[in-house]
């Protein structure tokens, strides 16, 4: 493999702290070399990329996608999916569980890593908790995690009933794997007459449209903390995915006082959008958890920037066109989100909130990394994965939609002012995406 | 309804007065043999009865697609079946849909105007001019343009499935913009107290006599059994709680003018003295559709005449 030098960046690794001007030397997928300006010792014969006024960083790290395979290649590969990632800074997922079939085996956890799918970056799967996310019948989480998994999940639905919630977070903390609870007490949700659609809420009577109530998330996050306290011993790690709510995120910051390992994702459309983006019924403010309330918008921003927020995740959720061109009610849950996050979070965290950005980058790499427990990633210490994003921070370009690399389009974003152009992600070692100089 | 400004309502009820007065061999010229599709997916007996004499009345010609009746049934989408009426000619499109917020969808998709004939749980916006006219003939009688003080002193009580009901949002969106105070009536089931911050204006109290005391007009709503999606109501209950009967009229309300969209269920949420006696108006609201539709179905054809949105 050929080696790559990152020339004159300013490096910036929150992990290790580093916060300088550097040159870097990346070799056989590692990062072999780290040193001042012109002082790299190995570096003949490598190619060189300029980096001087750009950010080289930990390659981005997004807990939660969803990449359709198997089974929903019209809406996403992992080839198209990860090439958005790539795009937008990204050097490793982690797949959720919800494809068809559900990924519950072995199996369908190597398919998904095989070379075969031509992934532009790392891929890593997380497995369903139960057998067909069902909420019924533990999966075998020593088997899932030999073949690659990282957590286990059965996103897009909760667990619901207590003892299979009990058992999951004893038998993946046997085996080392965090639980990602997705946080909705579907009683409270779904009816014979169909499932609420957005946020309980004067809009939502409005609108005609049933509505999603707080408390169905944050009871579900209250119901989960009560079993990580009686699971003490064990030492479950629970995470709560896609965070909305006031009262979902004041439980974990209380859980946290109380020591217990229970950590929390919030997306970029949770800290940046209300349900008044659903406006006359756009399908692309339509998500599972809802837009909430300007309040609860808030608190969002309120507990990135306190720390109680673990890690910025996108809940990436590509659909068909066809699909989100149809009646509110009728249209998938879920919005596209890789190639945004990093621009939305430089122009609002860092930019207009002032987060430096040593930790808003923190929040999209080493915390996720250490959430997952991927070693060697999330740091660019020597010898760790040379997985690497290098751009410039001062940059504002607009998005369009109907440039993405995903296979689908629906998002609310399109036409946002983003911060923070990448110029290159590097997946060990390889140029995974470049975009032109300016 | 909250996108139309007073001065359309105005024109639209000045239009609908000048319609309904027109020679009918005049009025048969206004929109000769233009295309108006009507597509509808939930039943109806008076709001499309009413579009159609409407169109009609006015020289269009009309066609009725429904979904027992057509490939809708099949599984076409809303789009594919709007596209296929424009590519049939349709100038325009009225349509009743069990989703809210369909109209839109088929605008944005057809770009031919859509006239909203009631969507899901959301609007109803012809509902709510035809209840206004009615409402202005008894309580405003002579007045043709409206303003924010027009009904002013005013009181309407909406009685019953609030939460279902497209006409309680539509009317609750437009009569506080003329002045009048909307009290809200019902069980906590079918009238949400989120209810009361959907606008300005709105009130809610779930005391009926109370309700009717203030009320100088009162509009009675049928429990929607087809979305109630498991919800339990005890009808009797309910009956003893929220039925207008004769008695409750007479000492609360002597007055009062009574209103229902219709359809009415006898017995369940007003008795049949009460839709037959001398306070109704149930009938006259039927006959001031045809008048507001035609007037919104010329005001559509209209717009798109003058390249406003075709």
């Amino acid at each position: 493999m050929t080696a790559l030098v990152i020339r004159g960046g300013h490096l910036i690794d929150p992990a290790a702290g580093v916060d300088a001007v550097k040159d870097l030397l990346l070799k056989d997928g590692r990062v072999a070399e780290i040193a001042g300006l012109g002082k790299l010792k190995q570096a003949n014969g490598a190619e060189v990329l300029d980096a001087t006024g750009l950010v080289v960083s930990p390659g981005l790290i997004d807990m939660h996608v969803h990449l359709r395979e198997p089974g929903q290649g019209y809406k996403e590969t992992i080839a198209t999916g990860t090439a958005a990632a790539a795009a937008g800074g990204f050097t490793a997922v982690a797949a959720m569980p919800n494809t068809v079939p559900v990924n519950d085996s072995p199996e369908v956890t190597r398919w998904m890593q095989a070379p075969e799918r031509g992934a532009a970056i790392r891929v890593f799967p997380i497995a369903a908790a139960t057998r067909g996310s069902k909420g019924e019948a533990l999966n075998d989480y020593a088997a899932l995690k030999s073949a690659g998994a990282v957590a286990v999940s059965d996103d897009g639905r909760p667990i619901l009933k207590d003892n299979i919630m009990r058992e999951t977070l004893t038998a993946a903390a046997r085996v080392g794997l965090s639980v990602i609870q997705h946080a909705e007490d579907t009683r409270l949700t779904q009816s014979a007459g169909g499932s609420a659609s957005m946020n309980l809420g004067p809009m939502s009577f409005k609108l005609g449209l049933r509505g999603m109530p707080p408390e169905a998330e944050s009871s579900m996050v209250e119901r989960d903390i009560r079993l990580v306290t009686e699971l003490r011993e064990v030492r479950a790690h629970l995470h709560v995915a896609h965070t909305s709510t006031a009262a979902a995120l004041a439980a974990v910051r209380q859980a946290r006082r109380n020591g217990l390992r229970v950590t929390c994702e919030v997306a970029p459309h949770h800290f940046l959008l209300t349900e008044e983006h659903v406006g006359l019924y756009s399908t692309n403010a339509k998500m599972n958890p809802p837009l909430r309330s300007a309040a609860d918008r808030d608190a969002m921003i309120e507990a990135i920037l306190d720390g109680v927020v673990d890690a910025i995740a996108t809940d990436h959720a590509p659909h068909a066109v066809h699909e989100k061109e149809v009646e509110f009610d009728s249209a998938p849950n879920g919005i596209i989100g890789l190639e945004t996050a990093l621009g939305l979070s430089l122009r609002w965290l860092h930019k207009e909130w002032k987060m430096p950005l040593g930790r808003v980058l923190g929040l999209l790499s080493a915390q996720p990394a250490a959430l997952l427990n991927l070693k060697g990633r999330g740091t660019l210490i020597v010898g760790s994965f040379a997985d690497v994003v290098v751009f410039d921070p001062k940059a504002e370009w607009t998005y369009r939609a109907v440039e993405t690399k995903s296979k689908s389009r629906n998002t609310p974003f399109d036409g946002w002012t983003m911060q923070g152009k990448v110029r290159w992600t590097i997946s060990e070692g390889r140029v995974a995406f470049a975009s032109a100089p300016e | 309804m909250g996108d139309l400004s007073l001065d359309e309502v105005s024109r639209i009820l000045a239009r609908a007065t000048a319609l309904e007065n027109e020679d009918p061999l005049v009025r048969d010229r206004i929109l000769a043999k233009r295309r108006v599709a009507l597509l509808f997916y939930e039943s109806s007996t008076r709001t499309r009865t009413s579009f159609e004499l409407a169109a009609k009345g006015l020289g269009a010609d009309t066609t009725l697609v429904s979904s027992l009746s057509s490939s809708i049934e099949k599984g076409e989408s809303l789009k594919d079946t709007g596209l296929t009426l424009k590519a049939l000619g349709a100038e325009a499109i009225i349509l009743r849909n069990a989703f809210s917020g369909a109209a839109w969808l088929l605008e944005a998709v057809t770009c031919l105007p859509v006239l909203n004939a009631g969507d899901g749980m959301h609007e109803h916006p012809t509902q709510a001019l035809l209840d206004l006219r009615t409402i202005l003939a008894h309580l405003r009688p002579g007045v043709q343009s409206v303003t924010a003080e027009t009904l002013a002193g005013v009181t309407v009580s909406i009685v019953g499935d609030i939460l279902h009901s497209r006409v309680a949002r539509s009317n609750m969106l437009l009569l506080p913009r003329l002045g009048a105070r909307v009290v809200l009536c019902g069980p906590k089931e079918l009238l949400p107290d989120l209810a009361a911050h959907v606008g300005p204006g709105i009130t809610i109290e779930r005391d009926f006599e109370a309700a009717l005391r203030q009320s100088q007009a009162v509009m009675m709503l049928r429990i929607q059994a087809e979305r109630l999606s498991g919800l339990q109501v005890d009808l009797e209950e309910y009956k003893t709680r929220y039925q207008l009967t004769g008695q409750r009229l007479a000492a609360f309300a002597p007055s009062a003018l009574v209103l229902h969209p219709g359809p009415i269920i006898r017995g369940l949420e007003l008795t049949a003295g009460v839709a037959d006696g001398p306070q109704s108006v149930i009938l006259e609201q039927v006959r001031n559709g045809v008048a507001i539709r035609m007037a919104v179905v010329e005001r559509a054809l209209k717009s798109t005449e003058q390249g406003g949105r075709a």
